[in-house]
């Protein structure tokens, strides 16, 4: 698994502080992260592979120090957004998956042989040639998997990859996101899904306010709600 | 090209990008300049014969090309009344040819092909022009045709629910606001799936 390390983190959106003074290291296999809307969970996430540079302290995954190694760091942290419409770049389904191997020195056979794997993985091969927007939510969500996990990530990072899907999809979602052997770091409300997680992390008003194993960080956040 | 693509294995859908992108513009200048109806016959002929080696679904074919004969519907006996029924049949048979030659392009080439079509084309330019970037340029295009037109859509529908129908105020700033935001989204997205350069 992979190391990530906060390191005194504090970022504020303008007058807004949105974190402060964070720090954590993360290593286990399964990490969930509640919190409530505007506590500052989307930002942490997004600390992890440089989609935002912190005001101050420092993120490293594997020792790589992210504001400096953003490319390499997302080469090995896979993004998967609450949206996939805005994740979703190109026209059809096998060309969204295929487009994550560009620029990897694959000639057109091992692109091709990888993007059906992929589709194949995800019961989306029927999909392959289908325009993306005609998905429905659930496949494009599948599709936003797809093109992630295609490029071979260590971590997968995902910001409520469930919030806009109905029961049985979600559930497909947080199936495959236990199957997956990745490490996975997960910000969600639907809780259920973070019971057999290894660590949960509760964020309230921009710091930790629990931090540990489900079921204790779950009924702290759950505290926090009442 | 957004979703009109028509998967098959032809002749045509193998034939290289560039050599069908040729063979187009050629063939659409080609019928420009005929002069005689039968030969315009023979042309719609070839063309014909191509749709039935590319194998596209007849409903398909008819998607692409069934809005042109609208236009003709009005545009001939307009030009018969003036310039007689030679001319007239001759610009119609030009007309058809053409379009259905340009469809046929569309809906046996994925976007993808397009694409490295247009970057191979673009690459002698390398000096000036980015190749890549211009392709992606356009797959971004094409992928937001789409994402636009939802939006739209959903800010009718809101405009509907409100009561505030027939504002075209209330239709242009939502609409504006969210593509601007949509396209915050899909600019961080890019960048997390690796495109930051």
């Amino acid at each position: 698994m992979s190391t990530i390390v906060f390191d005194g983190v504090s970022h504020s959106f303008g007058e807004r502080s949105v974190l402060r003074d964070l720090n954590l290291t993360l290593t286990e296999r399964r990490i969930g992260i509640v919190g409530a809307n505007g506590s500052g969970k989307s930002t942490l996430v997004r600390l992890i592979n440089g989609l935002i540079t912190p005001d101050a302290g420092t993120v490293t995954v594997d020792g790589l120090l992210v504001a400096k190694n953003a490319r390499e760091v997302r080469r090995r942290v896979g993004f998967i957004f609450t949206n996939p419409d805005n994740q979703i770049v190109m026209p059809t389904v096998e060309e969204d998956v295929a487009f994550s191997l560009r620029k990897r020195g694959l000639n057109t056979a091992e692109i091709a042989g990888r993007t059906q794997a992929a589709l194949d993985r995800f019961g989306l091969a029927a999909h392959a040639t289908h325009p993306a927007h005609r998905l429905s939510g659930g496949q494009k969500q599948l599709l936003a998997l797809a093109a992630v996990l295609v490029g071979e990530p260590k971590v997968v990072v995902a910001d409520e990859p469930t919030t806009l899907l109905d029961a049985r999809n979600s559930r497909r979602i947080a199936d495959l996101f236990r199957a997956m052997t990745q490490q996975v770091i997960v910000v969600t409300h639907q809780l259920d899904l973070l019971e057999d997680f290894d660590r949960v992390i509760c964020v309230e008003d921009g710091a930790v306010v629990a931090d540990g194993a489900p079921a204790v960080a779950i009924d702290a956040y759950r505290a926090l709600l009442a | 090209m957004i979703g009109l693509y028509s998967p098959g294995h032809s002749l045509l859908h193998r034939a290289p990008t560039l050599l069908k992108l040729a063979v187009l513009s050629i063939g659409v200048l080609w019928v420009g300049v005929l002069g005689e109806p039968w030969q315009l016959l023979v042309a719609l002929g070839i063309v014909a014969a191509l749709y039935l080696v590319a194998g596209v679904p007849a409903r398909a074919a008819w998607q692409q090309i069934g809005p042109i004969l609208w236009i003709l519907l009005i545009a001939v006996p307009i030009q018969a009344l003036f310039a007689g029924w030679v001319p007239a049949a001759l610009m119609a048979g030009r007309l058809l040819t053409a379009v259905a030659l340009a469809a046929l392009f569309t809906l046996t080439t994925t976007v993808t092909a397009v694409l490295e079509g247009f970057q191979r084309l673009l690459r002698p330019f390398g000096r000036w022009v980015d190749a890549d970037r211009v392709g992606l340029l356009v797959a971004i295009t094409l992928r937001c045709i789409p994402l636009v037109a939802e939006i739209v859509t959903e800010v009718l529908e809101a405009r509907r629910a409100r009561g505030t129908q027939g504002s075209l105020l209330a239709l242009a700033v939502p609409v504006v606001v969210r593509s601007l935001y949509a396209a915050d989204a899909i600019g961080e997205a890019l960048v997390a799936r690796g495109l930051d350069d």
